[in-house]
């Protein structure tokens, strides 16, 4: 695939081009803070945006979902059975998303497109969209993606990926999906013939700037049972309130409930967010829970993202670096910190006290 | 691409009611459509999400045997939101029967073999399927002895009673029925805790036993140190978890012991793999 050049005087009538082709999303600031919604009447994505607050995994697996409708009126040849819900998977296209965002979805595709089962709102949902990234000039102090698999510039996920050259973008296409995009947009101005360089130059420029880190080389090879027993999670839990922000706020985390709503003779069954913070999550009906108490619950968020994620899947920890959980978390737990202690773990004293 | 999440639905064909206290009713469904029946080809140790509109859904284990053809069988206590409805439901009502989900009893290794079931409490349902389909003409000669050790608190809480009952009459399948008391005079079956009459009544242990147990914590939590006095190892040893699940299909988050799906890994696990996880059933 190609690399091409916009001239930022042609971006916001290429994005008009592109709309007739494709519902438009991208990150606008409303009040303080940005969240990726649809760009309609002309609105342009804010592209000085870092990190919206909250992760961009609504855009293929909202909050809240339905699923099915169904009616208890007995008068109705199907009541109480499942009926699809209307869906619009009609092209979209999300402006501006940062790399660590895009390849949180190539994580939790992991989850939910598997050899067995494959949801499928999950699956139409992220296939109808083509992500146009944005690489990071200046990352905030609180990203750690160059150790969690990822980077400012990182590829994965994206269907085009697109670098501020000052007057211009270069626009990297790295998919069909990503070209398609492109010609809608009628961008089609060939790249500096340095063009390479340039990319290559301003991805060690921003990588160099990133200075917070995660040790994840010796996560796989620690035994399961020896991490979870680890003193440490009554230190890490303390100061826990299990508010569940870590989670919402998390692009790679994509736990969830199933509701049925009813009004009337008529209700929906729905999918919603929920959060291995909450006991609820684990409850039994006899009152059981096999994660009761605060501890239980912060060690499995931990435990599932850096390392049952790591044994199942050997692709890297379930974390993109994005910062979000240690900039939101009210009591200042960092997953940076708690990464390091579970990696340093058998060389800690602790490990030794044991043996 | 097959929605994972939409239920077959189904009609309620039978309702009994299994036990005295009449918090455990045992649910008889056929398939709206025919065809539906063939997609839900199981096997013993399966489970399935019972769907009630406007409800939600519970996971059940399926007390039938894939050995019996026309419906699918559950036995339900009553507990929370669903199941509390579902034992308000009459004949003919409609809801969704969504799976099979699940691993099964080890069918394949077990052949040749002697089995050794533990069963207590409610926790027989997928046991009751797994007797009837070992003892079906077809398949009772794939199987050497056959033990059935289970427990109840008294003799009107044993699910299945007139199944039992056969069984006991045949000569091809070893039952130890017990209760923890009774006050019946005419009671003529054992009476003590699971673990204490697995342990007089239990088949040695070797390479060709293997024991599946199922039933409530306290029932497991005394009857593995009787099978480790009796030297069933730990791969021999098969037990069906249960834990909080939604979707029942590996993708929800919540019914995880460590890296392990309880129901999609599981629910059956051997002993010997349960060790390697944090067991948080």
């Amino acid at each position: 695939m190609k690399t091409i050049k916009i001239e930022k005087s042609q971006w916001a009538s290429g994005l008009e081009k592109a709309s007739k082709a494709f519902r438009l999303i991208g990150p606008v600031k409303e009040k303080e803070f940005h969240s990726f919604k649809p760009l309609t009447n002309g609105a342009q994505p804010d592209l000085t945006c870092l990190n919206t607050r909250l992760s961009p995994k609504s855009l293929v697996y909202p909050q809240s979902e339905v699923m099915f409708n169904y009616s208890l009126d007995e008068g109705r040849e199907d009541h109480h059975q499942m009926k699809e819900a209307a869906k619009d998977y009609s092209p979209k296209a999300v402006i501006g998303i940062r790399p660590c965002d895009a390849k949180a979805f190539a994580l939790v595709r992991m989850n939910f497109d598997t050899p067995d089962y494959q949801d499928p709102y999950w699956l139409r949902a992220y296939e109808s969209t083509t992500w146009v990234g944005l690489g990071c000039t200046s990352p905030c102090s609180s990203c750690f993606c160059t150790s969690a698999g990822c980077g400012p510039y990182h590829e994965e996920g994206l269907d085009v990926l697109l670098a501020d050259a000052g007057d211009h973008y270069l626009a990297k296409i790295l998919t069909e999906k990503g070209a398609t995009f492109i010609d809608a947009a009628g961008w089609k101005a060939a790249a500096p013939k340095d063009a390479d360089k340039a990319l290559a130059a301003m991805r060690a420029a921003a990588e160099a700037k990133i200075t917070s880190f995660v040790q994840t080389d010796r996560l796989k090879a620690l035994p399961n049972n020896d991490l979870y027993s680890a003193s440490f999670w009554e230190d890490v839990s303390f100061a826990c309130i299990n508010c569940g922000t870590c989670t919402y706020s998390c692009p790679t985390c994509w736990c969830f409930d199933i509701q049925d709503e009813t009004r009337g003779t008529s209700g929906v069954r729905m999918k919603n967010w929920d959060s291995c913070m909450y006991p609820l999550f684990t409850l039994h009906g006899t009152g059981h829970n096999p994660r009761g108490t605060k501890l239980h619950r912060v060690r499995q968020r931990f435990m599932h993202k850096l390392k049952y994620f790591v044994d199942k899947y050997d692709k890297g920890i379930q974390c993109v670096g994005c910062g979000r959980c240690v900039r939101l978390c009210p009591v200042n737990i960092d997953i940076r910190r708690v990464c390091n202690m579970m990696n340093g773990f058998a060389a800690s004293g602790e490990a030794c006290a044991i043996e | 691409m097959r929605n994972p999440y939409l239920p077959y639905p189904v009609r309620i064909d039978a309702i009994s009611v299994e036990t005295e206290d009449k918090n455990l009713k045992t649910f008889k469904f056929v398939f709206l459509n025919p065809a539906d029946e063939q997609k839900f080809a199981y096997k013993a140790g399966q489970f399935a999400e019972l769907s009630v509109a406007g409800k939600g859904e519970i996971p059940i284990g399926i007390a039938s045997s894939p050995t019996e053809k026309g419906f699918a069988m559950f036995t339900v206590n009553k507990v929370g939101l669903v199941s509390s409805f579902l034992h308000s439901m009459k004949v003919g009502d409609v809801m969704g029967l969504r799976g099979p989900m699940g691993n099964w009893y080890p069918w394949e290794r077990m052949e040749g073999k002697n089995v050794v079931i533990i069963g207590g409490g409610f926790a027989f349902t997928t046991l009751r399927s797994s007797i009837i389909y070992m003892l079906h003409p077809d398949n009772r000669k794939k199987f050497k002895d056959i033990h059935v050790i289970y427990g109840a608190r008294t003799p009107g809480m044993l699910l299945y009673r007139e199944e039992l009952a056969d069984w006991e009459r045949r000569d091809d399948i070893h039952m130890h029925i017990t209760v923890d008391g009774t006050s019946d005079p005419n009671w003529k079956y054992n009476v003590g805790f699971v673990p204490a009459i697995t342990e007089k009544k239990a088949p040695p242990a070797g390479n060709d036993t293997y024991a599946i147990v199922c039933g409530p914590p306290i029932m497991i939590k005394f009857t593995q140190p009787v099978l480790d006095k009796l030297g069933y190892p730990h791969d021999k040893i098969i037990m069906s978890l249960e834990n909080r699940m939604k979707c029942g299909i590996g993708m929800c988050g919540r019914c995880n012991i460590g890296k392990e799906f309880v129901c999609k890994d599981g629910p059956v696990f051997t002993l010997e793999q349960l060790n390697q996880t944090p067991r948080e059933y």
